[in-house]
C-alpha cells in the first residue's frame, strides 16, 4: 500500500500525524519500547513518509495503554492512529496466528475467554451457577451475535489467510 | 443513582469467578440496585477486535449496551477494558449519527436498536463518584490493615479525554478508596505503567509482555507490600498468572497475592478469603493468609 494511503486513511479517521516533530516523548514513554524494540517514534514517522509499516512487527506491541497520546506534545492521537493502522493490516489480511485464534474464539463461543470445565467447578464451589449469565448460559443470544459478526464480515476477516 | 445492570465480560466470569462473587456481595451490602445483563457477549476487546474492524468492534459493543438500554438501566463493568470498549463505543455512537445509522442497520438484523439511552460506569469510578471515601469508611465493618501497591491499569484513567476522571499521570481517586477500607496505597516507581497484557500483547507476545509485567513486579517488590489490587481482570490475571509464567520461564518467585478492589472491599465487609474466591487465584501466600486470619480475628 502507498504511504500516502496511510496517511490520507489516517486523516479520514480524524488522526492527523503530520504535525509531528519526531521529538520522542512518545518513544520515552512507552512501557512496551523499554521491553519489545518497539520504537513508537518510528512508526509514527513510517506512517507519513512511507516503508512497509503494515508488515512491521512493531505495530503488534503496543499495549494500547496511551500514555503516548496523553503526553503528546502536539495533541497527536498515536495510539489510535496505530489501532487504525493495524485495521488496514487486518484487512489486507496481516494478523498474527495468536490473534486469527482469539477471533476464532470469539466466532464460536462470543468470548475471547471461553470457560472451562475447571472454572465452572469453582463457580459452583462460590456458590454461583455452573455456566455465567452470559452468552454461554443462552444459546439464542450466541447464535444473535454470531449473526452480527457475520453481517459485519467478521467471519471471512478473521479466516482469511495474508 | 441509576438503576443498573452486571456486565461480567470473559475474564471475570470464565477465568476469576472469585471477582463476580465478591461483586455481587459488595453490589449486595452496598443495597445497590444491579440485575443480570443475560447473554451479554464479549465487550469485544478493544485491543484487538477495535483495531481488526470497526464496525465488528462496534456492533458487537452496542449490543452489549442495548441489552442494558432495554433494561432502562446503566451498564456496570468491573473490567477495565470492557470498561474502555464499552464507553468508547457508547460515546462514539450517541455522538455520531452516521455510525449509529450503520450500527444500526446490522443489529437491526437481530431485531435490535441502540438509542443511546444509558451510562457505562465502572465499579471504582462509580464507588467514587456515588459513595465516596467516606461513606466506604463508614459502610465496612473491619479496616484492613494491609500495605497494597495499587494499579491503577490503564484503560480506567486513559485516553484521559474520554474519561473525565482527572489526571491520568498522577490519580488519587482509587488510592482513596484503597484508604477508605483502612489499608495503606504504598508508592511505588512506575505506579501508572502498564502491567503490559492489553493490545493482544499478552496474547501473541508473551515473553514481551512478561518483561513488562516484570519491570513492575520488581518495584512492587522492593516497596515491600502484602498484596497488589487491581480493578481489571485482565491486569488481575497478568499479575496472577504472569507471576507463576515468570517463575517457570526466568526463575523469579515474587509470590506477591493479587486482588480485584471488589475482593478487598469484601475482606472489609467481612467476607472469608474464601467466599470472595482470593483462596482461587494461582499465587498461593500462606502468609498473606494468616494475615487475613488475624485480621478476622482482630
Amino acid at each position: 500500500m502507498d504511504p500516502s494511503e496511510i496517511s490520507n486513511a489516517l486523516k479520514e479517521a480524524g488522526l492527523e500525524i503530520l504535525t509531528c516533530m519526531q521529538c520522542g516523548t512518545c518513544s520515552g514513554s512507552c512501557p512496551s519500547g523499554r521491553y519489545t524494540g518497539m520504537i513508537t517514534r518510528k512508526l509514527v514517522r513510517k506512517a507519513r513518509v512511507g516503508g512497509d509499516i503494515l508488515h512491521d512487527e512493531d505495530l503488534w506491541m503496543c499495549t494500547t495503554c496511551y500514555t503516548c497520546q496523553e503526553r503528546c506534545p502536539r495533541g497527536i492521537s498515536i495510539t489510535d492512529a496505530i489501532l487504525k493502522i493495524r485495521t488496514i493490516a487486518v484487512h489486507e489480511g496481516i494478523m498474527l496466528p495468536a490473534h486469527r485464534k482469539v477471533s476464532q474464539l470469539v466466532l464460536q463461543y462470543g468470548h475471547a475467554v471461553p470457560i472451562n470445565d475447571s472454572v465452572k467447578e469453582r463457580r459452583v464451589k462460590l456458590g454461583m451457577e455452573s455456566l455465567p449469565e452470559t452468552v454461554h448460559k443462552y444459546p439464542d443470544a450466541l447464535a444473535d451475535v454470531q449473526t452480527l459478526l457475520k453481517s459485519c464480515g467478521f467471519d471471512k476477516l478473521a479466516v482469511s489467510e495474508g | 443513582m441509576k438503576k443498573l445492570s452486571l456486565y461480567l465480560g470473559c475474564i471475570t466470569p470464565n477465568r476469576y469467578p472469585g471477582i463476580e462473587k465478591a461483586t455481587r456481595l459488595c453490589l449486595e451490602r452496598l443495597k445497590i440496585d444491579c440485575s443480570d445483563l443475560p447473554g451479554a457477549s464479549c465487550c469485544p476487546a478493544p485491543g484487538v477486535f477495535r483495531s481488526f474492524d470497526k464496525a465488528t468492534w462496534l456492533a458487537l459493543a452496542s449490543r452489549n449496551i442495548v441489552l442494558s438500554e432495554e433494561m432502562g438501566r446503566d451498564l456496570l463493568t468491573i473490567c477495565n477494558g470492557c470498561y474502555g470498549s464499552l464507553v468508547d463505543a457508547n460515546n462514539e455512537l450517541k455522538n455520531d449519527p452516521k455510525l449509529k445509522k450503520s450500527t444500526n442497520a446490522h443489529l437491526e438484523k437481530i431485531g435490535k436498536k441502540f438509542k443511546g439511552t444509558v451510562d457505562v460506569r465502572h465499579i471504582i469510578e462509580l464507588l467514587y463518584d456515588e459513595f465516596g471515601p467516606e461513606k466506604i469508611k463508614e459502610a465496612i465493618v473491619r479496616p484492613i490493615n494491609l500495605r497494597v501497591a495499587l494499579h491503577y491499569g490503564c484503560h480506567l484513567v486513559k485516553p484521559s479525554k474520554e474519561r473525565q476522571l482527572g489526571s491520568s499521570e498522577n490519580p488519587r481517586f482509587f488510592d482513596e478508596l484503597i484508604e477508605a477500607v483502612g489499608a495503606e496505597s504504598v508508592d511505588y516507581p512506575d505506579k501508572m505503567a502498564c502491567c503490559g497484557a492489553g493490545g493482544g500483547v499478552r496474547s501473541a507476545l508473551l515473553d514481551r509482555s512478561l518483561a513488562m509485567l516484570n519491570h513492575k513486579l520488581v518495584r512492587i517488590k522492593e516497596a515491600d507490600v502484602d498484596c497488589i489490587v487491581n480493578a481489571c481482570p485482565f491486569c488481575h490475571l497478568q499479575f496472577d498468572s504472569g507471576q507463576v509464567e515468570i517463575a517457570e520461564k526466568l526463575g523469579i518467585e515474587y509470590n506477591i497475592p493479587v486482588l480485584h478492589y471488589s475482593q478487598l472491599l469484601g475482606l472489609a465487609f467481612g467476607f472469608s478469603p474464601e467466599e470472595l474466591g482470593i483462596d482461587l487465584n494461582l499465587v498461593t501466600n500462606q502468609e498473606f493468609f494468616e494475615k487475613l486470619k488475624a485480621i478476622a480475628e482482630g
